[in-house]
């Protein structure tokens, strides 16, 4: 196992290698000259040139390529163009804030999604598996920033019991923390819970299914022992396939949530930096989701020898 | 947990100011940027030697006194007593000296001026001396300069750094002091009460006059999602919400805690710039027929709303200030005077050449007006295309001086702020000075040599006089199209007070009752 562990850790870096040169190409191939923008409406073509050179712009892609990557080996991310401020300073800044909406979120949907699902597929065909459905349905439909608005509008202006915006660190308290993040990931989690409670209806349902569901209900187990005992241990591994996936969701819609709750996070550092061409903050971004990407699937990957004892590395 | 003396501040939120500014902070180098948003930082944290006043009148601010020799080549000035950087080192002519010398790198008014300049000199620590080769009559008011580039002081050790690198000491002497360790590029810039601010004794006016702090700690807060940002206003999360869009307002206005009000007596003009390398609009017919066609009031209605917040401006120079007038527009800009446009467009020969209308989706206020031009340009009928994309990409593509159909442009839009347009010194659209001029490439050796002699001008008549000949000659040329004036009102709780009427936001003076 731990050998495994290994191989997968070390086969991330060829794979971040690819994402680093991909996305570096995209950018560079890209309209858009971050130079123009710091450049200003007023400035002659001579100006805007010495911008691009005290930025390295004018030098060509393997230069620009192997300078970064050279300073991204040595753990230095570069220098952001219009804030002038390291990168790994403003992903520092912005770590907490996504990681925690990520993971109140992750514990927001999985504890809402699992029974519901498991509910769901239990009661297949009742009032209360159509309602899981609608629920789903829901869920996946309507998107995450018309859901943040009415939580805004019923919660926050309406009953004033949550703020409209902004983030509090849980350093700063528990429960300003918990206020703050509240609303934003239930806004997030709504889509990652109607996905999770749909395969986890569908993967228990296969299961429910099974001769031994059968055999366990005969020796006379409660439904709390078959449901959660038997069936779900046995429909869990592609539930926790799922929400694996499901962190790419996440990611997405970060951006969307942290913009409407202006929480400064990852997601909104992103897109304000692809907007305006901050060349160095999208790269280090980019590199960064994906090493986190890579190593959820192999959380994931492990996870599955504690669910099923027959997976082994 | 121990509260820092910054959470206690922020705690006792009658001391604290909540501003959510028009945009995100991102450069805190005024000179290196001209974006508007770090203007208004400079303006928190440093100060300028001279300002202008709500008379468009330029008055000494750190200056106490100043002498001009009879031959008007020599300007000696004396700092006030009691200037002092934030760091508590006494303001001097050197500081001085060296801030303007990096303003004049990059600023287009403090290029001409520096053309004029023999020398500098410090004279003493309070003291300095410009000298020049020729009189240059707008010295002052180029020190004066309230927007971007705007002329602020800087210590010299920071005005040293190179005119194109950033500085990364943000140290003034203004009322405000930048608390760079609790900035979040993209959230948050925070500012606390200068003690040690000697403001003039004068009242505010504009950008000069006293700049007193009368709150401890200000802080910028960035949402960039409008409906959040109004929502946050309307449950006092923040105090004041600098530029709501227009379609919020009537949420705002019905709002008993909430006031709505325009602070910005003469706002921004739309404009419509031509590519004049390229054709159609190579062709001056082509572009008087555009000019013809524009009715401001359409354009206004798409970007501003309601009546109350613009007005037609026939003018190059921002209506309400001393050198605009209707010269050479009579009959313009409040109707489409289609039989004309055609006239013209018959004249100029036009042979079904694509006009392509470039736009940014993430810029309302650009892409209202370039929905509007599509839609006149068809009926006058000419094949107008529009190719929206984002801002970065706009200000990327309007630099192409190819054909339309190897990536180029004929017409993109913008707005410009008023103060950036009171006279031929500051406004760069009016340049035509063909492939060195702004995008758009306009070429007129009328207005470069009418511009030229403005500014040698002795007295103000004979400035008037100049600037409504090169108004005539550019309606004549038309290096652009102004598509009107409009306000951009501001929304904020109804216990602030002491807001300063002005083209820029000032937060000195401002306070939480």
């Amino acid at each position: 196992m731990f050998a495994y562990i290994i191989r997968r850790v070390a086969a991330t870096i060829p794979v971040m290698f690819v994402v680093a040169l991909f996305v570096f190409s995209l950018l560079y191939l890209s309209p858009g000259d971050p130079a123009l923008i710091i450049a200003g409406d007023t400035a002659t073509a001579d100006d805007i040139a010495r911008i691009r050179a005290a930025l390295g712009l004018d030098q060509p892609f393997y230069v620009q390529f192997g300078t970064w990557l050279w300073h991204v080996v040595r753990g230095d991310l570069g220098i952001s163009i219009f804030t002038n401020l390291p990168v790994t300073t403003l992903i520092a800044q912005r770590l907490e804030p996504t990681v925690a909406l990520t993971l109140t979120t992750l514990v927001v949907a999985v504890s809402v999604a699992i029974p519901m699902g498991v509910a769901a597929a239990w009661k297949a065909g009742t009032w209360i598996d159509r309602l899981v459905m609608l629920f789903a349905v829901l869920g996946f439909s309507v998107p995450i920033f018309v859901v943040a608005y009415l939580l805004i509008f019923g919660f926050s202006i309406g009953l004033n019991w949550f703020p409209v915006q902004g983030y509090t660190s849980i350093r700063q308290g528990f429960l300003p923390f918990l206020r703050h993040i509240t609303l934003p990931s239930i806004a997030l989690g709504l889509t990652y819970a109607a996905l999770i409670a749909r395969i986890t209806r569908a993967s228990m349902l296969e299961v429910l299914s099974q001769d031994y569901i059968r055999t366990a209900q005969a020796k006379g187990l409660s439904n709390r022992q078959v449901l959660v005992g038997h069936a779900l241990k046995n429909a869990a591994v592609p539930i926790a396939t799922i929400i694996g996936i499901g962190v790419a969701l996440l990611i997405s819609g970060v951006v969307v949530t942290e913009t409407v709750f202006a929480i400064p996070g990852l997601g909104r550092l992103t897109v304000d930096a692809i907007l305006r061409r901050d060349y160095p903050i999208i790269q280090g971004v980019i590199l960064l989701f994906s090493a986190a990407y890579v190593l959820v699937n192999l959380a994931v990957d492990v996870s599955y020898t504690l669910l099923d004892p027959r997976v082994r590395y | 947990m121990a509260l820092t003396p910054a959470d206690a501040a922020a705690q006792d939120s009658s001391k604290t100011l909540r501003f959510i500014p028009q945009a995100d902070l991102r450069s805190l180098d005024p000179i290196w940027t001209t974006a508007y948003i770090t203007r208004n930082h400079g303006y928190m944290v440093y100060d300028t030697l001279f300002a202008l006043d709500k008379d468009f009148k330029p008055q000494p601010q750190m200056v106490d006194s100043w002498t001009v020799s009879q031959d008007q080549k020599t300007y000696r000035f004396t700092l006030r007593e009691g200037l002092k950087w934030h760091d508590g080192a006494p303001v001097t002519g050197a500081d001085c000296i060296a801030s303007i010398q990096r303003w004049a790198k990059r600023d287009p008014l403090g290029q001409k001026m520096a053309e004029a300049v023999d020398s500098y000199a410090a004279d003493g620590d309070k003291s300095f001396t410009i000298t020049l080769k020729e009189p240059f009559p707008l010295l002052i008011d180029g020190l004066a300069k309230p927007s971007s580039n705007t002329p602020f002081m800087m210590p010299k050790r920071v005005a040293d750094t190179d005119a194109f690198q950033q500085i990364t000491d943000p140290t003034g002497s203004g009322p405000f002091k930048f608390v760079k360790e609790e900035w979040v590029p993209g959230s948050k810039a925070v500012y606390v009460k200068n003690a040690d601010y000697v403001p003039r004794k004068e009242p505010p006016s504009f950008a000069a006059g006293g700049k007193v702090a009368k709150v401890d700690r200000v802080e910028w807060i960035y949402i960039p999602d409008a409906a959040t940002a109004a929502a946050a206003l309307t449950a006092g999360e923040v105090d004041w919400f600098e530029q709501p869009p227009t379609d919020l307002l009537p949420l705002m206005q019905s709002n008993p805690d909430v006031t709505v009000a325009n602070v910005d007596p003469l706002g921004n003009s739309g404009i419509l710039r031509f590519n004049q390398l390229q054709p159609p609009f190579n062709n001056e017919k082509m572009r008087q027929a555009v000019l013809q066609l524009v009715d401001q009031r359409d354009y206004m209605r798409a970007v501003a709303g309601d009546e109350k917040n613009w007005q037609v401006c026939p003018s190059v120079y921002a209506c309400n200030t001393p050198l605009a007038s209707d010269a050479g527009s009579k009959g313009l800009f409040e109707k489409t005077n289609l039989d004309k446009a055609k006239a013209l467009i018959k004249e100029a020969g036009y042979k079904g050449e694509k006009i392509v209308v470039i736009s940014a989706t993430d810029q309302w206020i650009v892409h209202n007006q370039a929905l509007v031009t599509v839609e006149l340009l068809k009926s006058a009928g000419l094949d107008a295309e529009l190719q929206a994309n984002d801002w970065g990409t706009l200000i990327t593509r309007r630099t192409s001086k190819e054909p339309v159909d190897k990536g180029g442009w004929s017409i993109f839009h913008t707005w410009i702020a008023a103060p950036d347009l009171l006279t031929p010194a500051v406004n760069f659209a009016l340049r035509a000075n063909g492939e060195k001029a702004w995008f758009g490439w306009a070429s007129d050796a009328k207005i470069e040599e009418l511009r030229d002699a403005w500014f040698k001008a002795p007295d103000p008549a004979t400035q008037k006089k100049l600037a409504t000949d090169i108004q005539v000659e550019a309606f004549q040329s038309v290096p652009y199209v102004p598509t009107g004036q409009f306000l951009i009102p501001t929304a904020y709780r109804k216990n602030i007070q002491g807001i300063i009427v002005a083209p820029a936001v000032f937060l000195w003076n401002v306070e939480k009752k």
